[in-house]
């Protein structure tokens, strides 16, 4: 379970997150959206414990990683994967070896053991027999399927997308969200995606947070969130820089 | 004082304690052995077998332009045979560690400084901290281990291929006697020049690599910033082995002169 208390962050004298709380569940598929540089990614940051916040408490099954240390905070971080909106793929590494890195880092397998599981992980994203390549060979949405795979392998309870739609061509995103739901089904995990993709939002989530003004603006049920009358959420639904333009009806799908 | 010097020396002072808690990290890294083998052997391949080269060259030259200059004063007051012992002495205790830092520094020191750098800005950094990895037993620790183990030794080298070249320049190209000067080398370099040379490398190596790291780890965003942290590596690392030098060889004079 991931429990987030009034955090609150600021950036020299620029606040990120002012207030923020919510709660999602295990198993749960949460989805937040909200405008570029609203904080969703800070916000993501802080429930993995890449940034700690200037006030609050994050929990991780109840436990406050807020004042942990880097070494503590490690092995909080063995119940996540997360998989980064550059893909943040070892470039002086092969697919396999990123794939295998936690593996060989924190756990005593043998070789033949390793490569089986790197294998199986590649084959889970669609991407059999690229164990060889270097990550400037691969495409962008090869990369973020390989970011995957480095995260899922060791078979984390939480998996953390960061925009993982971004920059990938429709057809692309739409394998990209087929590939999350059949992770969160398959290995039955507490899945949260970043996103300012209406599409993998609502397909994604089980459960949307709308992040607006450093805060969470809106929170419920794909169906609920899309059809709000409300015009912050309405202007951010329909996509339009006018909030005038907006429309209450389901623009989106 | 105005409150821009008062913001630099600010700024200064805290980089120096961030350094530190840095080197205090990586060394309680090493003493619990969370070392990345691996990534340490290859390291000192990087520091030391492909440093090589410019070492080499460095000690080479520096040792022959030295007694090429020593030679020309000491002709003067026919004192030819002691030209060996002041390349010698100089090349153990000073020229040999600094001028190997120096240059390893520029091919190291800056190397590290992009390569973390990137990493940090492409949040592969990051990356590693999600995948249960702290950064310091990855990226610093085998970093500044292979600088500690190959400074010495690529100093050692240098110090005797500046040797060998001075008594090339002394003995083949002046016709400095070599029985005498070698003797008179013997005898005026002790085993205290080359033990201050070589323990200055052993810090100069720490210093570099860690420096190279700190300023990798802590760069700006962009491509901007991976220069900027570069440049910042060698300038920083540079200085503080020049500095650090001067205090090094008062220091180490007087310990193992009264051991």
């Amino acid at each position: 379970m991931i429990e987030a208390r009034h955090l609150l962050k600021r950036f020299d004298d620029q606040t990120v997150l002012d207030d923020v709380s919510f709660r999602i569940e295990n198993g749960e598929s949460v989805a937040i959206i909200g405008r570029s540089g609203c904080g969703k990614s800070v916000l993501l940051k802080h429930v993995i414990g890449l940034l700690k916040p200037d006030r609050g408490e994050v929990l991780i099954d109840g436990e406050n990683i807020v004042p942990m240390d880097e070494r503590q905070l490690l092995r909080v971080r063995r119940n996540f994967g997360m998989v980064f909106q550059g893909a943040a793929l070892f470039d002086s590494m092969s697919v396999a070896e990123n794939v295998a890195f936690a593996l060989r880092r924190n756990e005593n397998l043998t070789e033949a053991e390793t490569a089986r599981r790197v294998a199986r992980v590649l084959e889970m994203v669609d991407l059999p027999g690229t164990e060889d390549k270097n990550p400037a060979e691969l495409s962008g949405g090869m990369r973020k399927r390989v970011g995957l795979a480095r995260a899922i392998i060791y078979e984390p309870q939480i998996v953390l997308y960061d925009e993982p739609t971004t920059g990938l061509d429709p057809i692309v995103s739409d394998s990209i969200d087929h590939l999350i739901l059949r992770v969160r089904d398959h290995l039955k995990v507490t899945t949260v995606v970043v996103t300012h993709d209406m599409r993998t939002a609502r397909r994604v989530g089980q459960r949307v947070l709308m992040m607006h003004d450093r805060k969470i603006h809106a929170s419920g049920a794909p169906e609920e969130v899309f059809n709000s009358p409300d015009p912050v959420v309405r202007q951010f639904i329909d996509g339009v820089a006018d909030p005038e333009k907006s429309t209450h009806g389901n623009i989106a799908s | 004082m105005n409150l821009s010097v008062k913001q630099t020396l600010a700024a200064w002072l805290a980089g120096l304690g961030q350094i530190t808690l840095l080197a205090r990290e990586a060394a309680a890294a090493l003493l619990t052995f969370k070392v990345a083998w691996r990534n340490l052997i290859y390291q000192v391949y990087f520091v030391g077998v492909k440093s090589q080269t410019v070492v080499l060259i460095t000690g080479a030259f520096t040792g022959m332009v030295l007694a090429a200059q020593t030679y020309f004063q000491f002709h003067k007051v026919k004192m030819d045979t002691a030209t060996l012992a002041v390349v010698g002495v100089s090349m153990c205790s000073e020229l040999g560690p600094v001028l190997t830092a120096l240059m390893v520094t520029g091919r190291v020191g800056a190397a590290i400084a992009a390569e973390i750098g990137t990493m940090r800005v492409t949040e592969q950094i990051d990356a590693l901290r999600t995948l249960a990895t702290h950064p310091v037993d990855y990226l610093v620790v085998p970093r500044v281990l292979a600088g500690l183990i190959a400074l010495p030794l690529l100093t050692a080298e240098s110090i005797s291929l500046g040797i060998a070249g001075g008594y090339g320049v002394g003995v083949g190209l002046y016709g400095i006697d070599p029985v005498y000067s070698w003797a008179h080398m013997l005898k005026y370099t002790g085993d205290t020049d080359l033990s201050i040379g070589l323990i200055k490398a052993l810090i100069f190596g720490g210093i570099l690599t860690l420096v190279g790291c700190y300023k990798g780890m802590t760069c700006g965003v962009g491509a901007e910033g991976v220069g900027k942290a570069t440049t910042e590596a060698v300038v920083a690392a540079s200085i503080t082995i020049l500095i650090s030098d001067f205090f090094l060889t008062l220091g180490l004079e007087r310990l193992l002169n009264a051991l």
